[in-house]
């Protein structure tokens, strides 16, 4: 015992090493493991102040390529409004319509730190559990998907961009409807892999890649992408499809925290499922 | 040695301040990040006890990771570095062994002794970083690029601000 006790004196300094390793793991692994919510993140609120200071100022820098992706985005939900539509006569009769019940509320968000250069990526936001967000919520922005809310504090969130190891979401093509998941590889912060999806499909370049609306996370036919390069490996039976971001996550400024208001019911019915 | 406290704890607060608030920003061709806060570790006093160099780095590793959703990766890689230093010293010892030096700046070891001295504990740092984060070995060799463009560009960064920053006493 006296003997091991001086081993580790004299090499106190290796031991540390060990100890503070082993730490530095757990918190590691505890952060990936998706259960659990991390300790260390910048939602809470000493860097979340400090995020948002200097977003406050760096906001006034990019005003009008701010104001150009509103406007367009206004534009473009004006369109979609049922007064734009022509009025047919048959539309003209007015009744009350109870067969549709909202599914998806939208909070706006303000982004206030962001990275698109590291190999796993967060976004944090400056809304929390106060108004409304919590975990496993989508994020999505005016031109496509962000990313999901992964930790909520008090006043802020910290999202999992879709530039992120983990992430796999499933996508579809817009005209066959057939579906494929995504993931990212890492390399390029504007350009998504989409795999499995088989090989009898034909594929056009340029061809729309939009959410599916199977999880309970993000809505049917928000835009991920467009289909820029496709290859099928010899002897493999699936494509995988190169696909161009259509949102530009390096300047994104203004996101929507998406809602589903049957996300609970959704999961909880899901849950039950055994699937072996 | 009340100088030498304070200028360590206020380069320990700076260099934190100034890695999450500008230099996480820099996205140069998106596989090029500089991680100048090693540099506190780089300057700590050559006598130092090795259990203050491990607690030093493991806090600096963890105020960085607090502020960059990055849980445990930069406090592991921080400690892996400081507990690499006391060997590299022992390897790149100089001729004469050290004298009296307090401090490991570029003025008072000379240009080449500093240059070998921090690119070998910068490297060491970016390879266990990078690869922590990234966790797979079939991603390797783009990995292994980013390590090296990175290291490089924390090095320039080192060698710059040893030259912005330094006192007038030359040896």
């Amino acid at each position: 015992m006296r003997n091991l006790w001086f081993f580790i004196v004299k090499y106190y300094a290796f031991f540390l090493f060990l100890f503070l390793e082993s730490i530095s793991f757990s918190l590691i692994v505890k952060n990936n493991s998706y259960q659990n919510a991390s300790v260390l993140n910048s939602a809470n609120n000493v860097s979340g102040q400090m995020f948002l200071m200097v977003s406050n100022f760096k906001e006034y820098l990019s005003l009008k390529g701010t104001n150009d992706s509103l406007a367009t985005e206004n534009a473009k939900l004006l369109s979609d409004q049922q007064k734009s539509n022509l009025k047919t006569p048959s539309d003209s009769i007015s009744y009350n319509d109870t067969t549709l019940k909202k599914q998806y509320i939208y909070y706006p968000a303000r982004v206030i730190n962001n990275s698109t250069n590291r190999r796993n990526n967060y976004l944090t936001l400056n809304r929390g559990s106060k108004h409304g967000v919590r975990k496993n919520m989508g994020v999505i922005c005016g031109s496509g998907v962000v990313g999901i809310v992964n930790n909520v504090s008090e006043n802020f969130c910290t999202v999992i961009s879709i530039l992120h190891k983990q992430t796999r979401l499933s996508g579809q093509l817009d005209s066959t409807k057939d579906i494929g998941s995504i993931v990212w590889d890492g390399i390029s912060p504007q350009e998504l892999t989409m795999l499995d999806v088989p090989s009898h499909i034909l594929i056009k370049k340029g061809e729309k890649i939009t959410t599916t609306g199977f999880s309970s996370i993000f809505p049917e036919g928000i835009l991920i992408g467009v289909v820029r390069d496709f290859e099928m490996k010899e002897g493999d039976n699936f494509y995988s499809i190169r696909v161009r971001m259509t949102s530009r996550l390096q300047n994104i400024q203004y996101v929507y925290i998406v809602k589903n208001i049957y996300a609970e019911e959704q999961d909880n019915l899901e849950s039950t499922l055994k699937y072996d | 040695m009340i100088r030498l406290l304070f200028s360590n704890t206020s380069r320990f607060i700076f260099l934190v301040i100034f890695q999450v608030l500008i230099l996480n920003n820099i996205q140069l061709f998106n596989v090029l990040n500089p991680y100048l806060y090693i540099l506190f570790i780089l300057l700590l006093p050559l006598d130092i006890p090795a259990w203050a160099l491990l607690m030093l780095g493991f806090m600096l590793g963890l105020s960085v990771d607090l502020f960059s959703d990055t849980a445990g990766i930069h406090a592991a890689a921080t400690v892996f570095m400081a507990f690499c230093r006391p060997l590299v010293l022992i390897i790149v010892t100089p001729r004469g062994g050290y004298e009296n030096e307090p401090v490991p700046t570029l003025n008072n070891m000379g240009s080449r002794w500093f240059i070998t001295y921090s690119s070998i504990l910068v490297f060491m740092h970016h390879l266990v970083l990078f690869n922590i984060e990234v966790f797979r070995f079939n991603e390797f060799p783009i990995t292994l690029l980013r390590i090296l463009l990175s290291s490089i560009f924390t090095m320039v960064l080192v060698i710059l601000s040893q030259y912005f920053f330094s006192s007038n006493r030359t040896r």
